[in-house]
């Protein structure tokens, strides 16, 4: 086999192994993308792997995706970047298509019924842990607006039902409108 | 048609969770639930805790449940598409602004002040979640059911106070569940 079709190969299996083993999301994937490509492979720097990373985490879409095609791409070009794609959506494909293959006969079962029934409430206080753990990042900024855009879009979605997608642009809006205040005060 | 319908849906779901796994939550929930009907308050409780403890981001496995669900093996391959395809076009764009202008202060400062707006959507999710389970619908009306208000009070309280991994105390709620049901 030639050196560039093991490199890609690599890089398949790569990305395909991490995403397989990789429980609890996102914030897990790129600790373990920065030992495999930074440690082991040595195809990035460890100083690009930290920019990568920030970019992974400002981009829409799945963090652990998203920086499977930063590594791809920086790794092998364009195809790099669609093999390691393919690596990183194919374990959860292949896992939840089994899983929903069997989910109506397992769900009309009563101890399967029993057993998620009473996980709901295991997974609402996954949940709502997060969440607490999150106003508390946002209260630590110690800053009106954060906290201000965190009560008003809560009441404007719980109470009023106003479409997320137009609160997601226009809590951007207020982000870099507050950014460009920030940077002609400093200036 | 489904399949454009599938792709169209997943494609907003990808292009505006920003900030990871949690994020992509109240819009399948908008989604899926809300807009099309292609899953029941049940179902969506179930497949987030299925994406608890199985790999894989949670807007994926969505993606995949929601298209099999609704067109077979061909409706997960759309939809999981859809959801990566923003990310696609605008991983590569931002990489190539950070590559060019090395710096991503504006956009940076942009998704910080997206954060809080995004952990209020989280928040709402999360409370559709805990209606589920105390009262099995998306509202808190009607029957409560106590035992699982317990057990989410106990969970939560082991979360928070030992920090356990979540697999772990979700896991527990399924049995403890298993065991209160059959006894």
């Amino acid at each position: 086999m030639n050196e560039k079709a093991h490199r890609y190969l690599t890089l398949f299996l790569t990305t395909l192994e991490i995403s397989a083993f990789t429980f609890g999301g996102g914030y897990v994937i790129i600790p373990l993308m920065r030992k495999t490509f930074v440690g082991k492979l040595k195809w990035i720097e460890d100083g690009e792997m930290l920019d990568l990373a920030a970019i992974a985490q400002s981009s829409p879409g799945p963090i652990a995706v998203n920086a499977a095609i930063l590594v791809g791409y920086k790794s092998g070009g364009v195809p790099g970047a669609l093999l390691s794609i393919l690596g990183a959506v194919l374990p959860p494909l292949v896992i939840i298509s089994v899983i929903s293959a069997f989910y109506q006969a397992f769900r009309s079962n009563r101890y399967v019924s029993l057993c998620m029934n009473a996980m709901s409430a295991g997974v609402a206080a996954v949940v709502i842990d997060v969440v607490i753990s999150m106003v508390g990042d946002v209260l630590k900024m110690k800053r009106v607006l954060p906290v201000a855009m965190l009560i008003i879009t809560f009441i404007l979605v719980q109470f009023f039902n106003v479409n997320i997608m137009i609160m997601i642009l226009v809590a951007g809006f207020v982000g870099y409108l507050d950014y460009l205040f920030s940077r002609r005060k400093a200036s | 048609m489904i399949y454009l319908e599938l792709l169209w849906s997943f494609f907003q779901i990808g292009l505006f969770s920003i900030g990871g796994g949690y994020a992509a939550m109240p819009l399948i929930q908008h989604q899926a639930i809300d807009i099309h009907g292609w899953l029941t308050m049940q179902s969506f409780s179930d497949i987030m805790t299925i994406s608890q403890m199985t790999p894989g981001p949670i807007a994926i496995n969505a993606a995949t449940f929601v298209g099999i669900q609704v067109a077979g093996v061909p409706g997960a391959l759309v939809a999981t598409f859809g959801c990566v395809l923003p990310s696609s076009i605008i991983v590569t764009i931002l990489a190539f602004i950070y590559y060019r202008f090395k710096g991503l202060d504006a956009v940076q400062s942009v998704l910080k002040g997206l954060r809080p707006a995004v952990v209020a959507m989280i928040a709402t999710a999360g409370l559709s979640l805990m209606a589920m389970a105390f009262c099995g619908t998306d509202t808190f009306t009607g029957d409560i059911n106590v035992e699982n208000v317990i057990l989410f009070v106990i969970a939560l309280f082991i979360l928070r106070k030992w920090k356990l991994n979540p697999i772990l105390v979700m896991l527990g709620t399924g049995v403890a569940g298993l065991i209160i049901g059959v006894v």
